[in-house]
Protein backbone atom coordinates (compact mmCIF):
# COMPACT_ATOMS: atom_id res chain seq x y z
CA UNK A 1 0.00 0.00 0.00
CA UNK A 2 2.47 2.77 0.61
CA UNK A 3 4.64 1.56 -2.19
CA UNK A 4 1.45 2.44 -3.87
CA UNK A 5 1.43 5.27 -2.84
CA UNK A 6 4.60 6.62 -3.42
CA UNK A 7 3.78 5.72 -6.76
CA UNK A 8 0.97 8.33 -6.54
CA UNK A 9 3.04 10.76 -5.64
CA UNK A 10 5.27 10.46 -8.09
CA UNK A 11 3.11 10.36 -10.51
CA UNK A 12 1.93 14.02 -8.78
CA UNK A 13 4.88 15.11 -9.17
CA UNK A 14 5.51 14.09 -12.71
CA UNK A 15 1.88 15.55 -13.73
CA UNK A 16 2.41 19.03 -11.91
CA UNK A 17 6.21 19.85 -12.94
CA UNK A 18 6.05 23.32 -14.51
CA UNK A 19 8.45 21.65 -17.29
CA UNK A 20 5.83 19.13 -18.39
CA UNK A 21 3.55 21.88 -20.02
CA UNK A 22 5.54 23.49 -22.48
CA UNK A 23 6.97 22.81 -25.56
CA UNK A 24 6.79 19.99 -28.16
CA UNK A 25 7.04 17.17 -25.24
CA UNK A 26 4.21 18.75 -22.77
CA UNK A 27 1.40 18.00 -21.70
CA UNK A 28 -0.85 20.34 -23.93
CA UNK A 29 0.78 19.82 -27.19
CA UNK A 30 0.62 15.60 -26.92
CA UNK A 31 -2.64 15.95 -25.54
CA UNK A 32 -3.81 17.94 -28.72
CA UNK A 33 -2.53 15.72 -30.61
CA UNK A 34 -4.18 12.78 -28.50
CA UNK A 35 -7.27 14.33 -29.49
CA UNK A 36 -6.72 15.66 -32.64
CA UNK A 37 -6.11 11.79 -33.94
CA UNK A 38 -9.23 10.61 -31.68
CA UNK A 39 -11.63 13.21 -33.18
CA UNK A 40 -10.76 12.76 -36.65
CA UNK A 41 -11.33 8.31 -36.72
CA UNK A 42 -14.00 9.01 -34.17
CA UNK A 43 -15.86 11.65 -36.93
CA UNK A 44 -15.07 9.25 -40.20
CA UNK A 45 -16.29 6.15 -37.80
CA UNK A 46 -18.98 8.07 -37.05
CA UNK A 47 -20.12 8.61 -41.17
CA UNK A 48 -19.36 5.34 -42.10
CA UNK A 49 -21.19 3.30 -38.90
CA UNK A 50 -24.14 5.65 -38.78
CA UNK A 51 -24.62 5.42 -42.59
CA UNK A 52 -24.50 2.03 -43.25
CA UNK A 53 -26.33 1.08 -39.60
CA UNK A 54 -29.16 3.65 -40.73
CA UNK A 55 -29.41 1.97 -44.10
CA UNK A 56 -29.52 -1.51 -43.03
CA UNK A 57 -32.16 -1.08 -39.64
CA UNK A 58 -33.94 1.10 -41.94
CA UNK A 59 -34.57 -1.24 -45.08
CA UNK A 60 -34.11 -3.94 -43.36
CA UNK A 61 -31.47 -5.12 -45.55
CA UNK A 62 -28.15 -6.34 -45.35
CA UNK A 63 -28.26 -6.81 -41.76
CA UNK A 64 -26.49 -9.95 -41.61
CA UNK A 65 -23.83 -8.61 -43.58
CA UNK A 66 -23.35 -5.21 -41.90
CA UNK A 67 -22.65 -7.62 -38.80
CA UNK A 68 -20.35 -9.96 -39.72
CA UNK A 69 -18.45 -7.35 -41.62
CA UNK A 70 -18.73 -5.49 -38.10
CA UNK A 71 -17.14 -8.57 -36.43
CA UNK A 72 -14.40 -8.79 -38.84
CA UNK A 73 -13.37 -5.55 -37.99
CA UNK A 74 -13.36 -6.14 -34.29
CA UNK A 75 -11.04 -8.94 -34.81
CA UNK A 76 -8.72 -6.99 -36.55
CA UNK A 77 -5.46 -6.47 -34.34
CA UNK A 78 -5.13 -2.68 -33.83
CA UNK A 79 -1.61 -3.15 -33.20
CA UNK A 80 -0.74 -5.43 -36.48
CA UNK A 81 -2.75 -3.42 -38.84
CA UNK A 82 -0.79 0.03 -37.38
CA UNK A 83 2.61 -0.98 -38.12
CA UNK A 84 1.88 -3.27 -40.95
CA UNK A 85 0.34 0.05 -43.07
CA UNK A 86 3.50 2.14 -40.92
CA UNK A 87 5.92 0.07 -43.24
CA UNK A 88 4.46 0.54 -46.26
CA UNK A 89 3.40 4.63 -45.92
CA UNK A 90 4.78 6.30 -43.09
CA UNK A 91 2.91 8.51 -42.14
CA UNK A 92 -0.55 9.48 -39.96
CA UNK A 93 -3.03 8.12 -42.64
CA UNK A 94 -2.30 3.96 -41.43
CA UNK A 95 -3.00 4.88 -37.56
CA UNK A 96 -5.70 7.01 -38.29
CA UNK A 97 -6.99 4.39 -40.83
CA UNK A 98 -6.60 1.65 -38.08
CA UNK A 99 -8.53 3.19 -35.35
CA UNK A 100 -11.37 4.35 -37.79
CA UNK A 101 -11.95 0.72 -38.05
CA UNK A 102 -11.69 -0.25 -34.62
CA UNK A 103 -14.43 2.41 -34.03
CA UNK A 104 -16.71 1.35 -36.75
CA UNK A 105 -17.84 -1.73 -34.93
CA UNK A 106 -19.71 -0.34 -31.89
CA UNK A 107 -21.92 2.50 -33.78
CA UNK A 108 -22.66 0.39 -36.96
CA UNK A 109 -24.23 -2.75 -34.35
CA UNK A 110 -25.56 -0.80 -32.28
CA UNK A 111 -27.23 2.09 -34.69
CA UNK A 112 -28.55 -1.05 -36.74
CA UNK A 113 -30.04 -2.56 -33.68
CA UNK A 114 -31.30 0.62 -32.59
CA UNK A 115 -33.23 1.41 -35.62
CA UNK A 116 -34.31 -2.25 -36.10
CA UNK A 117 -36.03 -2.38 -32.54
CA UNK A 118 -38.02 0.66 -33.16
CA UNK A 119 -41.63 -0.71 -32.32
CA UNK A 120 -43.20 -1.31 -35.56
CA UNK A 121 -46.55 -0.03 -34.68
CA UNK A 122 -44.46 3.52 -33.99
CA UNK A 123 -43.72 2.93 -37.63
CA UNK A 124 -46.56 2.20 -38.42
CA UNK A 125 -47.76 5.48 -36.88
CA UNK A 126 -45.06 7.68 -38.63
CA UNK A 127 -46.38 5.88 -41.91
CA UNK A 128 -50.07 6.76 -40.99
CA UNK A 129 -49.61 10.48 -40.77
CA UNK A 130 -48.11 10.78 -43.77
CA UNK A 131 -44.22 10.32 -43.99
CA UNK A 132 -42.32 9.31 -46.49
CA UNK A 133 -39.51 7.10 -46.23
CA UNK A 134 -36.86 9.47 -45.08
CA UNK A 135 -39.22 11.23 -42.45
CA UNK A 136 -39.83 7.94 -41.11
CA UNK A 137 -35.70 7.59 -40.62
CA UNK A 138 -35.47 11.40 -39.66
CA UNK A 139 -38.65 11.91 -37.40
CA UNK A 140 -39.32 8.33 -35.65
CA UNK A 141 -36.70 5.66 -36.25
CA UNK A 142 -33.48 7.96 -35.47
CA UNK A 143 -34.65 9.29 -32.40
CA UNK A 144 -35.96 6.43 -30.72
CA UNK A 145 -32.80 4.53 -31.84
CA UNK A 146 -30.63 7.53 -30.34
CA UNK A 147 -29.91 5.87 -26.85
CA UNK A 148 -28.53 2.88 -28.36
CA UNK A 149 -26.45 4.43 -31.09
CA UNK A 150 -25.02 6.91 -28.29
CA UNK A 151 -23.84 4.40 -26.30
CA UNK A 152 -22.13 2.83 -29.65
CA UNK A 153 -20.45 6.27 -30.10
CA UNK A 154 -19.44 6.15 -26.21
CA UNK A 155 -17.84 2.45 -26.44
CA UNK A 156 -16.15 3.89 -29.77
CA UNK A 157 -15.09 7.07 -28.42
CA UNK A 158 -13.50 5.36 -25.51
CA UNK A 159 -11.84 2.82 -27.23
CA UNK A 160 -10.42 5.03 -29.95
CA UNK A 161 -8.97 7.21 -27.01
CA UNK A 162 -7.36 4.59 -25.16
CA UNK A 163 -5.99 3.05 -28.24
CA UNK A 164 -4.66 6.26 -29.87
CA UNK A 165 -1.80 5.73 -27.25
CA UNK A 166 -0.25 2.63 -30.32
CA UNK A 167 0.37 6.12 -32.33
CA UNK A 168 3.35 6.55 -30.35
CA UNK A 169 4.90 3.19 -31.23
CA UNK A 170 5.74 4.10 -34.63
CA UNK A 171 6.40 8.01 -33.37
CA UNK A 172 3.82 10.17 -34.35
CA UNK A 173 2.85 11.66 -30.15
CA UNK A 174 -0.09 11.74 -28.63
CA UNK A 175 -0.26 10.74 -24.92
CA UNK A 176 1.17 7.30 -25.44
CA UNK A 177 4.77 9.06 -25.99
CA UNK A 178 4.80 9.04 -22.74
CA UNK A 179 4.09 5.24 -21.82
CA UNK A 180 6.28 3.92 -24.85
CA UNK A 181 8.65 6.26 -23.81
CA UNK A 182 8.65 5.34 -20.35
CA UNK A 183 8.70 1.57 -21.08
CA UNK A 184 11.91 2.10 -23.43
CA UNK A 185 13.65 3.84 -20.21
CA UNK A 186 11.77 1.99 -17.90
CA UNK A 187 10.68 5.41 -16.03
CA UNK A 188 7.72 4.26 -14.34
CA UNK A 189 6.75 8.07 -13.04
CA UNK A 190 6.11 8.90 -16.97
CA UNK A 191 4.15 5.63 -17.90
CA UNK A 192 1.87 6.13 -14.90
CA UNK A 193 2.00 9.82 -15.42
CA UNK A 194 0.43 9.04 -19.29
CA UNK A 195 -1.88 6.86 -18.29
CA UNK A 196 -3.29 9.18 -15.95
CA UNK A 197 -3.80 11.36 -18.69
CA UNK A 198 -5.20 8.74 -20.91
CA UNK A 199 -8.12 7.69 -18.28
CA UNK A 200 -8.77 11.44 -17.85
CA UNK A 201 -9.32 11.61 -21.40
CA UNK A 202 -11.65 8.73 -21.56
CA UNK A 203 -13.87 10.17 -18.11
CA UNK A 204 -14.11 13.50 -20.03
CA UNK A 205 -15.39 11.46 -22.87
CA UNK A 206 -17.74 9.42 -21.13
CA UNK A 207 -19.25 12.82 -19.08
CA UNK A 208 -19.43 14.53 -22.53
CA UNK A 209 -21.78 11.65 -23.47
CA UNK A 210 -23.83 11.32 -20.11
CA UNK A 211 -24.19 15.08 -21.19
CA UNK A 212 -25.01 14.90 -24.40
CA UNK A 213 -27.89 11.41 -23.64
CA UNK A 214 -29.81 13.64 -21.53
CA UNK A 215 -29.66 16.93 -24.08
CA UNK A 216 -30.68 15.02 -26.85
CA UNK A 217 -32.20 12.09 -26.28
CA UNK A 218 -35.99 12.51 -25.74
CA UNK A 219 -37.12 12.33 -22.25
CA UNK A 220 -39.71 9.01 -22.74
CA UNK A 221 -37.46 7.25 -24.13
CA UNK A 222 -34.31 7.27 -21.32
CA UNK A 223 -33.87 4.57 -19.14
CA UNK A 224 -34.54 2.34 -22.15
CA UNK A 225 -31.20 1.84 -23.46
CA UNK A 226 -29.35 -1.42 -23.28
CA UNK A 227 -25.58 -1.90 -23.20
CA UNK A 228 -24.88 -4.18 -26.18
CA UNK B 1 2.86 -5.30 -51.05
CA UNK B 2 5.05 -8.43 -51.84
CA UNK B 3 4.27 -11.35 -49.65
CA UNK B 4 7.12 -14.10 -49.29
CA UNK B 5 5.47 -17.07 -49.55
CA UNK B 6 8.43 -19.14 -48.71
CA UNK B 7 8.68 -17.22 -45.83
CA UNK B 8 5.37 -18.48 -44.74
CA UNK B 9 6.33 -22.37 -45.52
CA UNK B 10 9.08 -22.21 -43.65
CA UNK B 11 8.43 -20.49 -40.44
CA UNK B 12 5.14 -22.70 -40.11
CA UNK B 13 5.99 -24.32 -37.22
CA UNK B 14 6.97 -21.29 -35.34
CA UNK B 15 3.80 -19.46 -36.66
CA UNK B 16 1.56 -22.45 -35.49
CA UNK B 17 3.61 -22.35 -31.73
CA UNK B 18 2.97 -18.51 -31.57
CA UNK B 19 -0.90 -18.64 -32.93
CA UNK B 20 -1.02 -21.44 -29.87
CA UNK B 21 0.32 -19.42 -26.95
CA UNK B 22 -1.37 -16.43 -28.47
CA UNK B 23 -5.12 -18.42 -27.80
CA UNK B 24 -3.76 -19.35 -24.38
CA UNK B 25 -3.04 -15.78 -23.76
CA UNK B 26 -6.19 -14.71 -25.15
CA UNK B 27 -8.76 -17.31 -24.12
CA UNK B 28 -8.08 -17.67 -20.64
CA UNK B 29 -8.86 -14.48 -19.21
CA UNK B 30 -12.29 -14.62 -20.97
CA UNK B 31 -12.65 -17.93 -19.36
CA UNK B 32 -11.80 -15.98 -15.98
CA UNK B 33 -13.77 -13.18 -16.92
CA UNK B 34 -17.04 -15.46 -17.32
CA UNK B 35 -16.25 -17.15 -13.93
CA UNK B 36 -16.06 -13.88 -12.13
CA UNK B 37 -19.25 -12.35 -14.03
CA UNK B 38 -21.64 -14.92 -14.31
CA UNK B 39 -21.62 -14.39 -10.06
CA UNK B 40 -21.06 -11.55 -9.87
CA UNK B 41 -23.97 -10.12 -12.35
CA UNK B 42 -26.27 -12.89 -10.61
CA UNK B 43 -25.44 -10.69 -7.78
CA UNK B 44 -25.92 -6.97 -9.25
CA UNK B 45 -29.47 -8.44 -10.17
CA UNK B 46 -30.24 -9.25 -6.70
CA UNK B 47 -29.20 -6.30 -5.17
CA UNK B 48 -29.78 -3.91 -7.56
CA UNK B 49 -27.42 -0.83 -5.62
CA UNK B 50 -24.56 -2.73 -6.80
CA UNK B 51 -25.04 -2.61 -10.54
CA UNK B 52 -23.81 0.82 -10.24
CA UNK B 53 -20.63 1.42 -9.21
CA UNK B 54 -19.76 -2.24 -10.55
CA UNK B 55 -20.24 -0.64 -13.97
CA UNK B 56 -18.44 2.05 -13.53
CA UNK B 57 -15.55 0.59 -12.19
CA UNK B 58 -15.75 -1.84 -15.15
CA UNK B 59 -15.94 1.06 -17.86
CA UNK B 60 -13.03 2.94 -16.07
CA UNK B 61 -10.68 -0.02 -16.16
CA UNK B 62 -11.86 -0.38 -19.72
CA UNK B 63 -10.61 3.33 -20.74
CA UNK B 64 -6.94 2.22 -19.40
CA UNK B 65 -4.68 1.97 -22.30
CA UNK B 66 -3.84 -2.01 -22.52
CA UNK B 67 0.03 -1.29 -22.65
CA UNK B 68 -0.66 0.89 -19.43
CA UNK B 69 -2.15 -1.83 -18.02
CA UNK B 70 0.44 -4.42 -18.97
CA UNK B 71 3.23 -1.64 -17.41
CA UNK B 72 1.26 -1.62 -14.23
CA UNK B 73 1.12 -5.15 -13.59
CA UNK B 74 4.60 -5.81 -14.48
CA UNK B 75 5.27 -4.17 -10.95
CA UNK B 76 3.46 -6.89 -9.26
CA UNK B 77 3.96 -9.86 -11.33
CA UNK B 78 6.80 -9.33 -13.74
CA UNK B 79 7.36 -9.87 -17.22
CA UNK B 80 5.43 -13.19 -17.19
CA UNK B 81 2.03 -14.16 -18.90
CA UNK B 82 -0.30 -13.11 -16.08
CA UNK B 83 0.68 -9.76 -16.62
CA UNK B 84 -0.85 -10.02 -20.11
CA UNK B 85 -4.08 -12.41 -18.79
CA UNK B 86 -5.02 -9.83 -15.80
CA UNK B 87 -5.39 -7.14 -17.91
CA UNK B 88 -7.15 -8.75 -20.45
CA UNK B 89 -9.70 -10.53 -17.72
CA UNK B 90 -10.84 -6.94 -16.74
CA UNK B 91 -11.26 -5.89 -20.02
CA UNK B 92 -13.60 -8.87 -20.46
CA UNK B 93 -15.63 -8.30 -17.19
CA UNK B 94 -16.10 -4.49 -18.65
CA UNK B 95 -18.02 -5.98 -21.62
CA UNK B 96 -19.27 -9.46 -20.05
CA UNK B 97 -21.08 -7.77 -16.45
CA UNK B 98 -23.76 -5.77 -18.62
CA UNK B 99 -24.51 -8.62 -20.59
CA UNK B 100 -25.22 -11.09 -17.90
CA UNK B 101 -27.01 -8.40 -16.06
CA UNK B 102 -29.08 -7.82 -19.47
CA UNK B 103 -29.33 -11.54 -19.98
CA UNK B 104 -31.02 -11.89 -16.55
CA UNK B 105 -32.89 -8.75 -16.81
CA UNK B 106 -34.28 -10.51 -20.01
CA UNK B 107 -36.21 -13.16 -18.24
CA UNK B 108 -39.96 -12.13 -18.14
CA UNK B 109 -41.58 -11.85 -14.74
CA UNK B 110 -44.66 -14.58 -15.98
CA UNK B 111 -41.75 -16.80 -16.81
CA UNK B 112 -39.85 -16.16 -13.49
CA UNK B 113 -43.25 -16.51 -11.59
CA UNK B 114 -44.22 -19.64 -13.27
CA UNK B 115 -40.67 -21.77 -12.17
CA UNK B 116 -41.87 -20.50 -8.83
CA UNK B 117 -44.87 -21.61 -9.01
CA UNK B 118 -43.78 -25.16 -9.99
CA UNK B 119 -42.31 -25.49 -6.88
CA UNK B 120 -38.59 -24.21 -8.03
CA UNK B 121 -36.54 -22.53 -5.70
CA UNK B 122 -34.04 -19.43 -6.24
CA UNK B 123 -31.06 -21.22 -7.06
CA UNK B 124 -32.75 -23.97 -8.80
CA UNK B 125 -34.65 -21.62 -11.15
CA UNK B 126 -31.27 -19.52 -11.33
CA UNK B 127 -29.88 -22.84 -12.66
CA UNK B 128 -32.70 -23.93 -14.74
CA UNK B 129 -34.62 -21.03 -15.77
CA UNK B 130 -32.92 -18.09 -15.56
CA UNK B 131 -29.26 -18.73 -16.42
CA UNK B 132 -30.69 -20.76 -19.58
CA UNK B 133 -32.78 -17.87 -20.90
CA UNK B 134 -29.90 -15.23 -20.44
CA UNK B 135 -27.42 -17.53 -22.39
CA UNK B 136 -28.02 -15.65 -26.27
CA UNK B 137 -26.98 -12.19 -24.44
CA UNK B 138 -24.48 -13.84 -22.24
CA UNK B 139 -22.91 -15.46 -25.02
CA UNK B 140 -22.85 -12.11 -27.33
CA UNK B 141 -20.90 -10.18 -24.48
CA UNK B 142 -18.83 -13.79 -24.80
CA UNK B 143 -18.15 -12.79 -28.18
CA UNK B 144 -17.48 -9.73 -28.07
CA UNK B 145 -14.54 -9.94 -25.56
CA UNK B 146 -13.03 -13.24 -26.64
CA UNK B 147 -12.81 -11.04 -30.07
CA UNK B 148 -11.07 -8.25 -28.59
CA UNK B 149 -8.97 -10.17 -26.30
CA UNK B 150 -7.63 -12.09 -29.11
CA UNK B 151 -6.35 -8.60 -31.06
CA UNK B 152 -5.37 -7.15 -28.06
CA UNK B 153 -3.06 -10.00 -27.23
CA UNK B 154 -0.85 -8.89 -29.81
CA UNK B 155 0.11 -5.58 -27.88
CA UNK B 156 1.59 -7.80 -24.88
CA UNK B 157 4.47 -8.50 -26.94
CA UNK B 158 5.72 -4.85 -25.93
CA UNK B 159 6.16 -6.29 -22.47
CA UNK B 160 7.58 -10.04 -24.06
CA UNK B 161 4.03 -11.87 -23.75
CA UNK B 162 2.50 -11.66 -27.05
CA UNK B 163 2.34 -14.77 -28.95
CA UNK B 164 1.84 -14.14 -32.62
CA UNK B 165 2.39 -10.12 -31.69
CA UNK B 166 6.07 -11.50 -31.32
CA UNK B 167 5.99 -11.39 -35.33
CA UNK B 168 3.91 -8.01 -35.57
CA UNK B 169 7.06 -6.25 -33.92
CA UNK B 170 9.81 -8.50 -35.16
CA UNK B 171 8.58 -7.42 -38.73
CA UNK B 172 8.07 -3.66 -38.35
CA UNK B 173 11.75 -3.73 -36.89
CA UNK B 174 12.57 -5.77 -39.82
CA UNK B 175 10.76 -4.04 -42.18
CA UNK B 176 9.49 -7.01 -43.49
CA UNK B 177 6.14 -6.85 -44.53
CA UNK B 178 5.35 -10.83 -44.93
CA UNK B 179 5.83 -11.28 -41.31
CA UNK B 180 3.22 -8.84 -40.07
CA UNK B 181 0.63 -9.70 -42.45
CA UNK B 182 0.99 -13.43 -41.49
CA UNK B 183 0.45 -12.77 -38.17
CA UNK B 184 -1.95 -10.30 -38.46
CA UNK B 185 -4.14 -12.48 -40.90
CA UNK B 186 -3.68 -15.18 -38.58
CA UNK B 187 -4.90 -13.57 -35.37
CA UNK B 188 -7.97 -12.35 -37.84
CA UNK B 189 -8.37 -16.21 -38.23
CA UNK B 190 -8.00 -17.27 -34.68
CA UNK B 191 -10.72 -14.52 -33.75
CA UNK B 192 -12.95 -15.63 -36.25
CA UNK B 193 -13.04 -19.45 -35.87
CA UNK B 194 -13.52 -18.76 -31.77
CA UNK B 195 -16.71 -16.56 -32.93
CA UNK B 196 -17.67 -19.72 -35.18
CA UNK B 197 -17.02 -21.86 -32.37
CA UNK B 198 -19.01 -20.01 -29.33
CA UNK B 199 -22.11 -19.23 -32.18
CA UNK B 200 -22.50 -23.54 -32.22
CA UNK B 201 -21.91 -22.98 -28.74
CA UNK B 202 -24.85 -20.98 -28.07
CA UNK B 203 -27.14 -22.49 -30.68
CA UNK B 204 -26.44 -26.02 -28.83
CA UNK B 205 -26.63 -24.49 -25.49
CA UNK B 206 -30.44 -22.81 -26.87
CA UNK B 207 -32.14 -25.63 -28.85
CA UNK B 208 -35.27 -23.99 -28.55
CA UNK B 209 -34.17 -20.23 -29.90
CA UNK B 210 -33.12 -21.15 -33.49
CA UNK B 211 -32.99 -18.78 -36.32
CA UNK B 212 -31.94 -15.83 -34.92
CA UNK B 213 -28.22 -15.54 -33.53
CA UNK B 214 -27.73 -13.14 -30.82
CA UNK B 215 -26.80 -10.21 -31.97
CA UNK B 216 -23.69 -8.01 -30.16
Amino acid sequence: MNELWNQIELSWTWLTASSQWHGPDGIPHRLLQHVWYSGVSLLCAAVIGLALGLLAGHTGRGGFLAITLANVARAIPTFGLVLFVVVIDYSITPVLVALVALAVPPILVNTFEGVRGVDPDAKDAARGVGMTGWGVLWHAELPMALPLILLGLRTSAIQVVATATIAAYPGFGGLGRYIIDGLARGDYQLVVGGTVLVVALALIVQLIFAGLRRLVVSPGLLGSARPS
Amino acid sequence: MDIDWAWIADHRDSLTEHALVHLRLALLPVLFGLLIALPLGVLCRRWGWLYPPALTIANILYAVPSLALFMIFIQYTGLTASTVMIPLTLYSLSVLIPNVVDGLASVSEPVRQAATAMGFGTLRRLMQVELPIAVPVVIAGTRVAAVSSISLVAVGQLIGQGGLGYDIIRGYQLQFQTQIVAATVLIVLLALVTDAILVTVQRLLTPWARARGGAS
